[in-house]
Order: structure tokens, then C-alpha cells, then sequence
């Protein structure tokens, strides 16, 4: 517990302290980043042993407020550790060096500690009114960095969010007042007591998380958001903010209320999610704007979290593939925070060494930027779902879970997804080994930044490499039955 | 007598549901960013009012509701105040800065 | 008071309401908002939960009517007041479509409530170990401060993202307007001669805050409200944000409690307070809170930094 404290504590003292180093608040990065990413391996070395977890101040809920980590809570902070340092550290080219404050560097640091704290607080709580003070911290981060790029967009974004909070919060009191605790563990024990109450503040919290993940169709403010902000923000809002309100989500209906998800929900999620699939992907082979394929390629992305539902059987019950289905989430969160944060960063770097925006631009920039371009194909091929990477595991696990509980139509949904990130991601693949001569470009302002793209790209993949240990981890906590029954899932 | 505080708990819990129907109202068919604010906020304190009213008996309000509703009355507050900051800011100086206003170099 | 009050008040806060969210001219509806404010801030008062009444008339008619005033203001200048037109029927119908069921969701939601007894006894019979009076300070700062600490942060970070707003050209300068006034005129006055007062109510309502209402959010509310009339009267000017003492004001509180929790975390008990000091380290805490929280809000209202002298 006092593990989970210092990783949801270390970023929000990184964000006072940067509030006050002033122009020096940038270098912070080169002692947040290790600090953080250690202790999130701690944590995920102490949970390989047991899961982590207890009250803090020894106050017990209801009361008080308990921290848990569960191996997935692990993996995802690990994860999440990893994407934020290289981004971070990827930012100091634009928001760093001895130039004096500006508005921008100077409040770039703070937005983005409290941004990595939001998610950390978000991943190591169980409690629904501190997960809403957790995730107003993540969204007002989130917004102000949008708004780096285009104040409109921001504007949208802040409204859904405002309006997606205000459902959560709803949801929160109601459950208090019917079941007098905010704790999801005791949530799962009283929830039968009031269960019509119950079912609305579920529906209401649902409702608001949906909006704030840009699950279609509340998808409407993320490609703008995302597609205009400056490189490093487009990554971090990509990457970590918009998978923040998922995982609250799926906490809520598989840890807070496993059972009271009935047929219909369940589907509900799963034809959204379907939904989502096909028309993100849809949308970003018809674009012509490389961030914006991108981010609708994000739209598309979150889609197949929403699978789990279905997959996994809402929770109701440890059926064999529960674990897989589990598993898949726990993947496909970790496996598409790294690519598409690698992806929008090694974006940014083509766009700026090309000067121009749109794919058209990329062409022969393989030739210029080789390096760029190799982390762009590793990232790629994650998101594709191809083999060895980690979108390829998350991939496959879902297709096992859907062949195994009889859904062959999400099977289907699952290849045809696949099918189409390969299309979308291609077009700016070919352009960039299209031509003959090698392009000029504008260099970089420094040369190591076409490595964080890079790293990402390379964890992305070897997320796939080294399956066993983070799948080990994912599924530890779930029931037996679950566990025994994935032995022929794995590959 | 118990009956009747239980009653006026219920009171405003159900003007709570009531604010929380007008705000919304407020929030989806008005376009100014200023109403869209009062609308999230008469929605905020009618839901924080539905928190106290049911958590009302004869012993007054449930002090744990009461801590959290200072709380979110707060967390509205930094909502509200970066929210209209924006606004004001998108009506004042457009969509962006262009690009040498911020002195940034780099992708 | 009798239910006749309260049915009568609760009409008056729905009325206010409907003006806030659907009243024609918008300076108007801004205006009921902070009446509606004062309104909720009685509910609060006639239920009992005196705590609330307080944040809720500080912070929520209070604070937010000013930021409220100051956005109306700002879109004034830019010539971007909104027209007051009523939007579209089709709009109209399905937002009061939209909140009809949400409403009736809500109010279902209630009526099926099991009702259950909450946690005023489990506080009571806790708060003993914190040596604190208040209930509802026991929880803020005892039994959930983890929230707190969160919400403090959360302020925090929403001034660095207003900060954010800042036009690069006048960026380490002066937020909001110049007000200038004459030294012998009433606001002049007004602002010698309530400072001393604010001052002294601020601290009593954190001092008064660990056994009765009161507290770190509602004292920092009062002195934000101090500074603000300093500003206004034209007596002192806003400091630039890029003040080193400033910034040190903002993070005092937040790095005190942050520490406090991290140091529990080193010694064994993350946000436990050392067992017979509780209550000490609780008004340390709250005091280094209130100034920074006194400093954030008044910072908030300001806005962006927008000019260089």
C-alpha cells in the first residue's frame, strides 16, 4: 500500500515541484522518469508474488480509502511509466533546453505530471468518489494540454468530459445511498441488496466513462483533440487518457458488480464496440492528414476493449475463456499505449522533418529518416496485430476467447479490424519507401529524439517477444477455473 | 417524527433529481459556453443536494457525504475556472497561436 | 425548520435554476446562478450540514459567481457575447426530452433506495482517535484525505492550466484588469477596512474548523475573497506569475500535506498520522492549506497573465 502510494505520490510531488523550478522544471524529467519507472517495477515484481494492496492511514473502508493493485493494475502502471518517460523525455525537445520561461515550457511540466499522476491514481484506486477526484485530475491535465493545440478542440473535449463526469459522479452518490460504501470489494458483497438503484447508477457511470473513453458513438471530440495537439501531447492523450476511464469501466462491472450485467449490456458493448472497430477504421483509411489517421486509428483501437465484455462474459461467471478475454484487455491496453505513443512521436518527427502534414508529404522520408521510419513500421505492425508484437497477443487471445465461447462473429469483427489497420497503416508505409531520391529535410533539434519512437515501438513488440511473464501477471488474480482453462489459449 | 425527517431528506433529494433534469436541459440545448457552465453546476449541486438529502436521518446529514461534497464543490471550482478561462481565450485570441507566438522549436 | 420551509425554498431554488440555465439575457442568468447559490447554501443550512452551507455560499455561489462575472466580462471585450435567442425547437425538445428521463431515472433510482444507515456512527465512534470535534473535518483530513490531497492538486493543476492560457508575449506578467481608484473613495476605503476583518475571520474558521464547521477551504474562500477586494480597490496590483515568492505560496500547502503522506508512507502508513499527534498535524496541515488555497483561488479568478505592468 505505501508502494501504490509513492507511484500515484511520486508524479504529483514532480508536478509541485515543477511549478516552482521554473525554466529549470524541464530537467525534472531526467529524475521523474527513473524514479517512477522503478518503483512501478517494484510494484510489479512485489505483485508477481501476491497482490498488492491495503487502507490507507489504517483507516478500512467504508470508511476510509483502500489502494489495490491486481497484476493487470501492475502491468498497466509499468506500462504506463514507460510511455510517459520516453514521451516525457521525447518533450524536452520542444519544452526543454536553456531557453528562458515561456508560458508553454513553464506549464507543459505541471500538465503533464498531473496527467501521468491522474492515471496512476486512476490504476491503484478502488473507490468511486476518489476515482472521480482522480479523474477530473487527468482530465483537466488532458484538456489543457489539448488546448496547446487547438483551443476549439479543447473546448469540445472539456464539455463531453464535464458532462461525462457529472454522469460518473451521479452514478457514485447513487450507489453510496443505496449501498453506503464507495469501495468496489464491499460494492460486490451489498450490490444484491438494492439491486434496481444499483442498476441506474451502473447505467449513469457507464454512460459517463463512454464519453470520456470516445467510445463511438461519443467518439465525436477525440480526432480534433488529438489529431491538432502538439506531438508529445497527441501521444500522451492517445496513449494513457482516454484508457484511464476505460479501466474504471471494466473495474466497475467485473470487480464491482460481477453478475448484474445482464445479456443485453453485455451485447450493448460488444455491438459499440464492433461499431467502433469498423467505423474508426473506416474513417482513418479515408484520411488524407497523417495525426489525423491516427487518431481516428485510436477510435477504431478502443473499440476492441469494449470486446472484453462479451468475450469475457460480463464477469458473470469464470467461464474457461474468462482469463483469455482478461488477458486480451490487459495486452491490448499495454501493447496500444506503447505503439501509439510511438507512433504519434515518430509522426511528429516525420511531419517536421517533411514540413508538411499530410501523407502525400511522407514520400522517400525513409531514405532521410531511417530510424523514424523503422520505429513508425514497429509501432505499425503492433497495431496491425501482426506476429510477434504485443497487439498481435492481444489479437489472438481475443480470437481464441471468441472461437471458444462461440462468438464467431466478434472472430470475425476481430480479423476484419485487423484487415483494416493493415490498409490504413499501409498508405503512409508506402509513401514513405515511395520514389527514388532521397528527400531534404529539416533537421532535428536533436538527433536522439528519433529514439523514443523507437524504444516504444521496440516494447511494443517485445511485449509479444516475452509474453509469458506480463500474461502470467495479468491473470494472476482471476478464479481457477479461468486460469486452468487457458492452458490450450496460449500459444 | 422520524417519518417526517426521513421525509424531508426526500424533499430534496428529489429537488436534486429536479436540478439535475434542468441542468441538463440547460447543458444539451444551450450553445454559450457561459450557460453550458451554470447548467454543469446547477447540475454539480443537485447532485451533491440528492447526496445530503439521502443521506439525511435524525441525526443530521451523513458527515462521510458531507466531506465529499466539499470536495466536489471544489474539483467543480477548477472545472469551472479553466473551462471559462478557455472559452474566453478561444473567443479572444482564435483556435491558435501562430506558430511564432509561441517561441516553440521542434516537433 | 418545518417542511413548509423547506417545500417553499425548494421552489425557490428550481425557479432560480430554470432562470439560470434558460433565461434570456445571459448576465442575467449569471446573476440567478449566484441567487441560486445563496439558495442551496440555505438548503445546506436547514438540513444541518452547516459545512457545506459555508463551502457552498464561499466557493459555490461565491467563487464560481465571480469567475462567472469575469468570462461574461471576457467575452464582452472580445465581442463574442453569445446572442440570447432560444435555440431551435427540435434542440429544445430533445434536450427536455434528454432530461425527462434522466430525471425520471434518477428519481426511480431514489424511490428504490433500501435506505441504509451511512457511516455517521462508524465517524463518531472513529473520530476519537484524530482528536478532532468536526465529523466532517475527521473525514476530510483523517479518514479520506487521500481525496483531499488529490483535490488540492487538482487546484494545482487547474491554475497551471489556466497559466497555460497565457499569450506568450506577456508571459511572467500581471493577470487580470489594472483597477485604479481614488485613495479617499469608498472602495478605498472598503479596502483598508476589511482586510484586517477577512484576515481575522479566515483564521478563526480554520482554527474553529477541527471541532466545529469550518475548515482550510472555506478560510483559504475568505481570504481569497480579501485579496480579491485589495485588487479591486486598487490598493495593491496582482503579482506576476512569474513570481518566485508566488509560486512558493502555491505549493506550500499541497507540498506539506503531500509530505506529510509520503513521510507516513517511509515510516510504515501512508496518510497515517503519527498516534496523539493527529491533531496537531492535522492544523498544520490546514493552515499550510489555507494560504495556498487562498492564493490558487484568487489566482483562478484572475486568469491568464495579460499584461506586463
Amino acid at each position: 500500500m505505501n508502494l501504490l502510494f509513492a507511484l500515484a505520490g511520486a508524479p504529483l510531488a514532480f508536478l509541485l515541484a515543477s511549478l516552482i523550478a521554473g525554466r529549470h522544471g524541464a530537467r525534472l524529467i531526467w529524475i521523474a522518469a527513473p524514479v517512477i519507472t522503478a518503483l512501478a517495477f517494484w510494484l510489479a515484481l512485489e505483485t508477481h508474488a501476491r497482490p498488492q494492496g491495503g487502507a490507507l492511514g489504517g483507516w478500512m473502508p467504508p470508511l476510509g480509502i483502500a489502494l489495490e493493485a491486481d497484476g493487470l493494475g501492475a502491468v498497466l502502471l509499468l506500462t504506463c511509466a514507460l510511455t510517459a518517460s520516453v514521451t516525457g523525455l521525447f518533450a524536452l525537445g520542444r519544452y526543454g533546453g536553456a531557453r528562458p520561461e515561456s508560458a508553454r515550457r513553464y506549464t507543459f511540466w505541471p500538465l503533464f505530471y498531473g496527467l501521468w499522476a491522474g492515471m496512476n491514481a486512476v490504476l491503484v484506486s478502488r473507490d468511486l468518489f476518489n476515482l472521480y477526484v482522480a479523474i477530473e485530475l487527468l482530465s483537466i491535465c488532458a484538456v489543457a494540454l489539448a488546448a496547446f493545440g487547438s483551443r476549439q478542440a479543447a473546448v469540445n473535449y472539456m464539455m463531453i468530459a464535464l458532462a461525462g463526469s457529472l454522469a460518473y459522479l451521479l452514478g457514485a452518490v447513487l450507489i453510496y445511498a443505496a449501498l453506503g460504501t464507495l469501495d468496489m470489494s464491499l460494492i460486490a458483497q451489498r450490490a444484491p441488496e438494492a439491486r434496481a438503484s444499483v442498476l441506474i447508477a451502473a447505467a449513469l457511470i457507464t454512460g459517463g466513462l463512454m464519453a470520456k473513453t470516445a467510445l463511438f458513438p461519443l467518439h465525436g471530440w477525440l480526432p480534433p483533440a488529438h489529431g491538432a495537439a502538439p506531438t508529445a501531447v497527441s501521444a500522451l492523450l492517445s496513449a494513457l487518457v482516454v484508457k484511464a476511464s476505460f479501466v474504471i469501466l471494466a473495474r466497475v462491472w467485473f470487480e464491482g458488480l460481477p453478475g448484474l450485467a445482464g445479456a443485453g449490456v453485455i451485447t450493448a458493448f460488444g455491438v459499440l464496440g464492433a461499431a467502433a472497430i469498423v467505423y474508426g477504421s473506416v474513417l482513418a483509411i479515408t484520411q488524407t492528414g497523417l495525426k489525423a489517421l491516427i487518431a481516428y486509428s485510436t477510435v477504431a483501437q478502443l473499440g476492441y476493449l469494449f470486446l472484453v465484455f462479451p468475450l469475457a462474459g460480463g464477469g458473470e461467471s469464470a467461464t474457461p475463456w474468462t482469463a483469455g478475454a482478461w488477458g486480451a484487455m490487459g495486452f491490448h491496453l499495454s501493447a496500444h499505449m506503447l505503439a501509439k505513443a510511438g507512433l504519434f512521436l515518430a509522426a511528429g518527427l516525420m511531419i517536421y522533418g517533411a514540413g508538411g502534414g499530410r501523407i502525400a508529404d511522407l514520400t522517400g522520408l525513409a531514405r532521410a529518416m531511417p530510424v523514424t521510419s523503422l520505429a513508425f513500421g514497429l509501432c505499425a505492425v503492433s497495431l496491425m496485430g501482426l506476429p510477434p508484437s504485443g497487439g498481435f497477443m492481444a489479437k489472438y487471445l481475443m480470437l481464441i476467447a471468441a472461437l471458444a465461447s462461440g462468438q464467431w462473429h466478434y472472430a470475425l469483427v476481430i480479423l476484419a479490424g485487423g484487415l483494416m489497420a493493415a490498409a490504413y497503416l499501409f498508405k503512409p508505409l508506402a509513401r514513405l519507401f515511395a520514389g527514388t531520391g532521397t528527400p531534404a529535410i529539416r533537421a532535428l533539434p536533436h538527433r536522439s529524439m528519433a529514439l523514443a519512437p523507437l524504444v516504444l515501438g521496440a516494447a511494443a513488440i517485445a511485449l509479444g517477444l516475452l509474453s509469458a511473464e506480463p500474461y502470467a501477471l495479468m491473470v494472476s488474480g482471476l478464479p481457477e477455473a479461468g486460469e486452468a482453462g487457458l492452458e490450450e489459449a496460449e500459444p | 417524527m422520524t417519518e417526517l425527517l426521513a421525509e424531508r431528506g426526500h424533499v430534496f433529494a428529489l429537488t436534486g433529481a429536479a436540478l439535475i433534469a434542468l441542468g441538463f436541459y440547460g447543458f444539451m440545448a444551450q450553445r454559450a459556453v457561459i450557460r453550458r457552465l451554470i447548467s454543469f453546476n446547477v447540475i454539480g449541486s443537485g447532485v451533491f443536494l440528492l447526496f445530503g438529502g439521502t443521506g439525511y436521518s435524525a441525526a443530521g446529514v451523513d458527515p462521510v457525504p458531507q466531506a465529499l461534497i466539499i470536495t466536489g464543490i471544489v474539483v467543480a471550482l477548477a472545472l469551472t475556472a479553466f473551462a471559462a478561462a478557455l472559452a474566453v481565450r478561444l473567443a479572444q485570441g482564435g483556435d491558435r497561436d501562430d506558430g511564432t507566438d509561441d517561441g516553440e522549436a521542434g516537433p | 425548520m418545518s417542511l413548509a420551509f423547506d417545500l417553499a425554498l425548494c421552489a425557490f431554488i428550481l425557479g432560480a435554476a430554470a432562470l439560470a440555465v434558460a433565461g434570456r439575457n445571459l448576465f442575467g442568468s449569471v446573476v440567478f446562478y449566484i441567487v441560486y447559490g445563496v439558495l442551496i447554501a440555505l438548503a445546506w443550512l436547514s438540513l444541518g450540514a452547516v459545512d457545506v452551507a459555508l463551502a457552498e455560499a464561499a466557493i459555490g455561489a461565491g467563487v464560481t459567481g465571480v469567475l462567472l462575472i469575469g468570462a461574461w466580462q471576457g467575452m464582452k471585450e472580445a465581442g463574442a457575447l453569445e446572442d440570447s435567442q432560444a435555440p431551435p425547437w427540435p434542440v429544445r425538445l430533445w434536450a427536455a426530452l434528454g432530461a425527462a428521463l434522466t430525471g425520471g431515472l434518477v428519481i426511480t433510482a431514489i424511490i428504490a433506495l433500501p435506505g441504509q444507515d451511512g457511516l455517521t456512527r462508524t465517524v463518531a465512534d472513529e473520530q476519537g482517535a484524530l482528536a478532532l470535534g468536526n465529523p466532517v473535518t475527521a473525514v476530510l483530513l483523517g479518514f479520506r484525505a487521500y481525496d483531499t490531497l488529490l483535490e488540492t492538486l487538482v487546484l494545482s493543476a487547474a491554475l497551471a492550466a489556466v497559466w497555460s492560457l497565457s499569450p506568450e508575449r506577456v508571459w511572467g506578467g500581471i493577470p487580470g484588469p489594472k483597477h485604479v481608484s481614488r485613495p479617499d473613495g469608498v472602495m478605498a476605503s472598503f479596502g483598508r477596512l476589511l482586510p484586517p476583518l477577512g484576515l481575522l475571520v479566515g483564521v478563526y474558521l480554520v482554527w474553529a474548523g477541527a471541532d466545529q464547521p469550518g475548515g482550510a477551504f472555506q478560510a483559504g474562500t475568505v481570504l481569497a475573497a480579501v485579496w480579491i477586494l485589495i485588487v479591486l480597490s486598487g490598493l495593491r496590483d496582482e503579482p506576476r506569475v512569474s513570481s518566485l515568492p508566488l509560486r512558493a505560496v502555491i505549493i506550500a500547502g499541497p507540498a506539506v500535506f503531500l509530505g506529510a503522506g509520503l513521510a507516513g508512507a517511509l515510516a510504515g502508513q501512508a496518510l497515517g498520522y503519527p498516534p496523539g499527534y493527529a491533531r496537531t498535524a492535522i492544523l498544520i496541515i490546514e493552515y499550510a492549506l489555507t494560504v495556498s488555497i487562498a492564493a490558487t483561488l484568487a489566482l483562478l479568478i484572475a486568469g491568464p497573465a495579460r499584461r506586463l505592468s
